[in-house]
Order: C-alpha cells, then structure tokens, then sequence
C-alpha cells in the first residue's frame, strides 16, 4: 500500500505535468470543436446543397476514419503544405478535426426535435433561415442537445491519450516514462485512471441532472 | 431506391478493394524519380555468415534455457526500422547486425535460427518485457546502463557506439551537442539518447520531440519539423547512408554506448554462457564477417569491443 | 421516437425539393431570387472547397508525394501481403472483440436489470467504471499487468480485452435501453397472463428489442472496429502498425503520405460499409410498425459514438 502511494508522490511531477496538459488539450479541443462542429450542423441543415453536401461528406469521411489515423495524417502530412505547426497544437488540431463531426450530429438530430410547426410557423412569420435557426429552433434544440454533446466531450476528454503517440506528454504517455523509470505499471496505471476519474465524474454528473433538469421542462 | 443506390455503393468500394488481390511479383526497388537518396535496394541480404544450431547444447541452472529448450524455439525481441541493425524488408525478411547477433546466439542455444520467434519491442517497453517473459532475450541496440540492470541484466557488450546527431545536409547551425539549445530534438521514446538529452539539459524541455520509432524522427527531420535526431551513430549512419543528399551525422560522439543483449535479470548461468559465446565470435573471426556484412556497409569500420562480465 | 419521426414528415411536395426531409422545416421552398442566391453562396462554397482540396494536392505533388517511388512499392505483391496481413490482424482483433464485448454485453445488461439489489449495484459500479476509463489505458492495462506478474499475454489479447470492456460496458447499456423501450404495458399484461420472469424476457421483451437496439449496435461496433488502431501503441501489427512499417521505408523515400492515405481508405470503406448498414437498419426498424418500443437512437450512446475511447 505505502508502494502504491509512493508510485504517486515520487512521480508527482510527471502526474502533475500530463494531467495539465490533457486538461489544456481538452479545454481548447472542446472549444474549438464545438465551434467548428456547429457550423458543420448549421451546414448540413443549410438551404444550400452544396454545403448540405459538404457537410456530409465531412461527418461520414471523418467518422469512419481511425482518430489515431487523423493524428498520424495531421502530423506527417500537413508539413508537406508547408505549415509547421507544434505537437500539441497539432493535437489540439486534430482533436478539433475528429470531435467536430460528432458535435456536427448532436446539433443535427438536436434541431430536429423541435416540432416541426414551430418553424412553420416562424417562416409563416416571414422569417429568414439564419432567422428561424437563431431565434426559434436553436434556443429549444439546445436543450436537447446538451446531454449527447456532454457525452461527446467526454469522449473527448478520453481521446485525448491517443496524443500520446504523436509527442505530446499528456496524461496517456505517463506509462511510457514510468516504464523508463521502473515503476510497477499497475500501480502507475491505477493512478491515471483515479486521474480522470476525478475529471470525468463531475462532467457525467453535470451531464446526468443536466438530462434530468430538462427533460421535466419538455 | 435508396437502398439500392447504398448497395451498389458498397459494390464499388469492393470493387476499389478488389485490385489488391493482383500485383508484381517480387520485391521493389526505389526506381523511378530519384529526387533524393541514391537507390539502395530494400532487400534484405545476410552477411552470408551461417549458423549452424549446436547439438549438444547445455547451459546448467538457467530457468530460461530450460524454457527454450523445452519449447524448441526461442522468442527474440527486435527493432524493425533500424536499417542494417535491425530491419524487416517488404518481404517480411529481417537482416542487420542486430538479427545476426540474435541469430548466431539462437544456434548457440540449439535453436535453428529459422525458428526464432522475432518481437518487435517499442524500445519504453524493453524492461518489461523481458521481466515479464514475453521474450527470451533481447537484441536491439539497448544500452547498457546501471539503472537497467537493476530490472534486467545483460550479456556482452558486443558492439560500442556513440550517441550523435543527425541534421539536414544545409544545416551547418548544429555542430555537436552543445549546440542544441533552441533546437527542436527527436529520438525514441524510452531510449537513452532522449533521457541523456533531459538529463543534461541539452535542449528546453518542450523541444523534445518523441515518438515510437527513430524512422518517424527521420521523416519529422526531413520535413523540418525538427532540427535533429540523436541516438547511436551506428543506427543514424543507417539513415544518412540510405538518403545522403539530404541528411549528415554530425560525426562527433557525446558518449559511449554499449550494446548488450537483455537477458532475465537472476539468470546468471545463461548470462555467463552468453558472454562465452560472443568472446568466441570475437576470436574466431564470425564476429567480424558479421560486421562487415551489415554494419560496415553504412560505411564505417569496427573491432570486436572487450567484454564486461559481472 | 417513431412518433416523432412520423410528425417530423415535411410536405411530400417539399421535400422532394429539398431532397432532405429535416432541412426543409427550417426555410420555404427558395423562389427565383432565392435560388439565385442559393446558387452564387454555393458556386462560391464550391470554389472554395476545390481551391483547398487543389491546393493540398498542389503541395503533395510539389513535395513529392505522388512520386512514381513512393507509390511504386503497392505495386508489388509482397506490399500488398503486407497490408492484407495487417487487414487481417484489424479484423481478427475487432471480430474476436466483438463476440466478447456483445456477450459482456449482454451478461452485465442482465445484471443491471435484475431485481436484485447485490446484482444490480456490481455490474452498474463495473459498466459506469469502463465507461469512464480512456481505451487507451484499458489496453495498457491488459498489456503491462499481466507482464508485471510473469504473465505476458499476447499482444492481440491485450488489445482484445481493453476492446471488450470498454465496448461491452457501452452495450451493455444499449441493451438495457433497448429493454426499456419496450413499453411497460407489454411486460405487465404478458405476467398477467402468468409468464414467468425469464419467459417475459424471452418471448416478450428481446423479440421488439433486438429490432429496437440493432442500429446502435452496428454502429458501436464501428466505433470498436476503429478502436483497434490502438493497437499500434503497443506493436500489435494491426493495419496501421503495418502501415508505420511501410511508410517508415527510407528507400521510398519515407512515404509516409501515400500510405496512410491508403490506410484511411480502407478504413472508410469498411467502416463506411458497416455505418450504411447501421442506418439503413435504423429506416428499416423505424418505418416497421410492428414493434412498439421505438427505436434505440445511435446517437444517444455519446461515449461510444464520439468515438475510439
């Protein structure tokens, strides 16, 4: 027992270290993605067909792909355009890249759970489409869309130890360094997992009366 | 309708598919647009030493020979992207310095060389894997350090390099390792080179690139993404040697690197018969020819280091 | 859910105009200036997607990455033997998997279910804790633990048992959802009738809930079939860890770029097969009137459809 707690206190710097960084990675990819990723639904409910297309074709390429296959492109690939970004920016990138599909899906299926007749009667109304969209549909979508976007972002929060493989010393490379330092794996990985534990139970928690909260108000 | 719109979609993706069911047989070579690199072959190719397994092999009191024995094979772990140390060409086939050290002992042992199991072993989990028993032993260009031997133990050391720098060809900013700071430095996870760079705080802790293999760094490199790559010279005269119009070694060694075999740390009596075999490949001339054959080819020459038994 | 989608039905005249039954509850069929402007915002938003798409290309090929040399080596059948044996070591990973994760599925959605308080509360403790931990460090779990202890497992397993928990706690709550569906109603009148508990499950119950949960299945077991591309952290020679060995190759000067775009490829078709699939199982089971719990929507198991972990 006191081994296991040593495994902590002795490594707390790296702890320390790769924790803060998934939190950072995870603050900004959260950010980005639900920015990028709401745009992408506002696309695909769009009047324009060529946007509808492109956001389609976005979401279905980008789910289907590997995240890990999206960090490996983002890193040997975007160099040959002649842009150099860093490794946790890149991370950042590609986190925002993969999440943003998914984000793009919740406020889909989240617009189309208002009653239809609400935005038949705002365009009765003489509203514009950015019109219906910003002042009827998605102040109620929103409700909605909250519990699948907050499981979204767990997941995300998840994602972010495939960084590990592509250079970044977040909380999911902390077994590769340990391993270097001749810790007992199983305590060290105990400690990782007790880490997002503690990140991830307040955000289902949120999440779960979130969900509660607003499915009495429907 | 739909649905059959989706089925035939799903027809000519089988169909985009289907075309990797035929091709040239035979290995390839880099042919056409040579805009870098001399065209080296990627074939592997022994050195041409044979090992023939020993009949009457015995190595009293070691549980792991006992394990080999009994399993009439021995499980080996490996590098696969270190070129003429450790490689496994297109064809599946391993050469290299390494895999004939590797291949030379398992004769040794009594095991046809044939029948080693090779496993690739990213260098952050050497340790434990051989603490673990998911190899017998380990031949990859890994350090003998003390802080090693305190979970695994080592036979040898049956080759010494140094850790040096590999850069650009128009790099003329980096001139050793004290000319990092500032410089953006990959190597391998879990390697010595990387922790002798934290260590001694050659370059900012945020310029420290990792990744699993030292090929990625190369490619990082080329692509500008980092400055150098550092580890043994005999692994970066591999990569300049493969693609000398675009990369250098800098040339000046910052330490000394002995290579020894990883073994299960409390087994002695298989240490002990392991360092015998290596000081008779020395003797009798296989070391050498071994060395010429792989090594040597990245162009440089060596002589048999003296053991360090314990 | 199937009452919703029924009110959700545009106008037949509109939607054949939009193409899109969601879209058009939000905007008017366009009328001639309308449509004119839709079509400059779309020619525009055409030229810029063709203006990015040539200039990644651009690069690629001024970089070199359409290089006879680097593309040459698929050419060849020991190449392609390769990636078909990194196929291979995907599909062996993700089918074993699977089998595993839906039986744990199924084992710990029973639990839960189950009227028993010291069944209910271990197997929900279990399902929350995988759910909550990152794939990543599940797979490592599987693979440094039992090395710790002179156990060592072989690689494929260690993945295999990381993909089991972790998908099989999110099927696990699939199918309960799916169970839940099923309206109450039914399973009171059918122990009306005096079925027992395990008949109630049997002949009542799973028949409309298997219907119910079936999209969402396929569509997690997309998500656990590109969760083996993790298995490349630890050197487990599934397609990508192939694909790192090919596009690490200096003699084809590191081509990197054809091979992972080989790689993702692959990946989309396969996974891109099974997401069809997966939706087109959701039309079928939602337009079906024969079943009264609605469907289980995919995109309410958030966990897992965000993804690999």
């Amino acid at each position: 027992m006191n081994e296991f707690f040593r495994v902590l206190t002795d490594n707390w710097d790296l702890y320390f270290k790769g924790f803060s960084t998934t939190v950072n990675l995870f603050l900004n990819a959260a950010a980005g993605s639900l920015v990028l990723g709401t745009l992408l639904g506002a696309m695909r409910v769009s009047p324009i067909p060529a946007l509808r297309a492109f956001g389609a074709a976005y979401v279905n390429i980008v789910r289907n792909t590997p995240l890990t296959l999206v960090f490996a492109l983002l890193v040997f690939a975007v160099p040959k355009l002649n842009v150099n970004i860093d490794y946790l920016p890149t991370a950042r990138i590609a986190l925002v890249v993969y999440t943003s599909a998914f984000v793009c899906e919740v406020v889909r299926s989240g617009v189309n759970t208002v009653a239809p007749g609400q935005a038949e009667a705002a365009r009765a109304l003489g509203m514009t489409f950015d019109q219906v969209l910003r002042s009827i549909v998605l102040p109620q979508a929103f409700r909605s869309m909250v519990p699948p976007m907050m499981s979204v972002l767990i997941a995300m929060l998840k994602n972010t130890t495939i960084a590990a493989g592509f250079s970044v010393l977040e909380a999911g490379a902390i077994p590769f360094y340990m391993s270097e330092r001749g810790e007992p794996q199983f305590a060290v990985l105990l400690w990782i997992t007790i880490g997002f534990l503690i990140l991830i139970i307040p955000l289902v928690f949120l999440q779960r009366f979130l969900e509660r909260k607003w499915a009495v108000a429907r | 309708m739909r649905i059959t719109r989706m089925a035939a979609l799903a027809a000519i993706a089988t169909l985009a598919l289907a075309p990797a069911a035929c091709g040239k047989e035979g290995t390839p070579t880099s042919g056409g647009g040579n805009a870098s690199g001399g065209a080296q072959s990627d074939t592997c190719q022994s050195s041409g030493a044979t090992f023939t397994p020993a009949t009457d092999a015995n190595v009293a009191g070691s549980p792991a020979f006992q394990k080999i024995k009994s399993a009439g094979k021995v499980v080996v772990g490996v590098k696969f992207d270190q070129p003429n140390l450790g490689y496994k060409d297109a064809q599946g086939k391993r050469c290299g310095f390494d895999i004939e050290v590797a291949q030379y002992i398992a004769s040794k042992l009594g095991v046809d060389p044939a029948k080693i199991e090779y496993k690739e072993i990213a260098s952050a989990n050497r340790e434990t894997a051989i603490k673990g028993g998911e190899i017998d032993y380990y031949v990859g260009t890994y350090s003998i350090t003390d802080k090693r031997k305190k979970d695994v133990s080592f036979a040898g050391p049956y080759f010494v390099a140094g850790q040096d720098l590999l850069v650009r060809k128009d790099d003329s900013s980096i001139t050793g390792k004290d000319t990092l700071k500032g410089k953006k430095v990959c190597s391998a996870t879990g390697s010595t080179p990387i922790q002798r760079v934290r260590d001694e705080g050659l370059t900012e802790p945020e310029n420290i690139v990792e990744f699993k293999t030292y090929s990625e760094c190369v490619s990082q490199l080329l692509d500008k993404k980092v400055d150098a790559v550092t580890t043994d010279d005999a692994i970066l005269k591999g990569y300049a040697a493969q693609n000398s119009d675009e990369l250098k070694v800098v040339g000046k060694p910052f330490s000394t690197e002995k290579y020894g075999i990883g073994l299960p740390k409390d087994d002695k009596a298989l240490r002990d018969f392991i360092n015998d075999q290596i000081e008779a490949a020395f003797k009798d001339g296989t070391w050498q020819k071994i060395y010429d054959g792989t090594l040597g080819k990245s162009g440089s020459t060596a002589t048999p280091p003296s053991l360090e038994r314990y | 859910m199937s009452a919703r989608s029924e009110l959700a039905s545009p106008p037949a005249r509109a939607r054949k105009a939009a193409g899109t039954s969601q879209a058009t509850v939000l905007y008017d069929l366009p009328g001639p200036r309308a449509r004119r402007r839709n079509a400059i915002i779309g020619a525009v938003a055409i030229v810029g997607i063709a203006a990015v798409i040539a200039f990644v290309a651009y690069r690629f090929w001024a970089t070199g990455q359409f290089e006879a040399r680097k593309w040459e080596q698929f050419t060849y059948k020991a190449i392609q033997r390769e990636l078909l044996a990194g196929l291979w070591a995907t599909l062996k990973a993700a089918g074993i998997a699977t089998v595993l994760a839906l039986l744990f599925g199924a084992l710990f959605a029973s639990a839960r279910l189950s009227d028993k308080w010291l069944l209910r509360a271990p197997a929900t403790f279990v399902v929350e804790l995988f759910r909550a931990i990152p794939l990543l460090i599940l797979i490592f779990f599987g693979y440094y633990v039992p090395l710790q202890y002179g156990w060592p497992l072989p690689k494929m397993w260690a993945l295999v048992i990381g993909l089991t928990l972790y998908n099989g706690s999110v099927l696990a709550e699939i199918f309960r959802a799916g169970i839940n569906a099923v309206p109450r109603g039914q399973s009171e009148s059918a122990y009306a009738i005096g079925l027992r508990k395990n008949q109630v499950l049997r002949l009542i119950l799973l028949p409309q809930a298997v219907r119910a949960m079936l999209p969402a299945i396929v569509s997690q077991l997309v998500v656990l079939l590109k969760d083996t591309a993790l298995g490349f952290i630890i050197t487990y020679p599934e397609l990508l860890f192939v694909g790192k060995q090919i596009g690490g190759r200096l003699t084809f000067g590191l081509p990197y770029v054809p091979t992972y775009l080989i790689i993702a490829a692959i990946y989309i078709g396969i996974c891109g097969m099974l997401s069809v699939l997966a939706w087109w199982l959701q039309r079928r089971m939602g337009r079906a009137r024969r079943t009264a719990a609605g469907v289980v929507p995919i995109r309410d198991f958030g966990d897992g459809d965000a993804g690999p972990l």
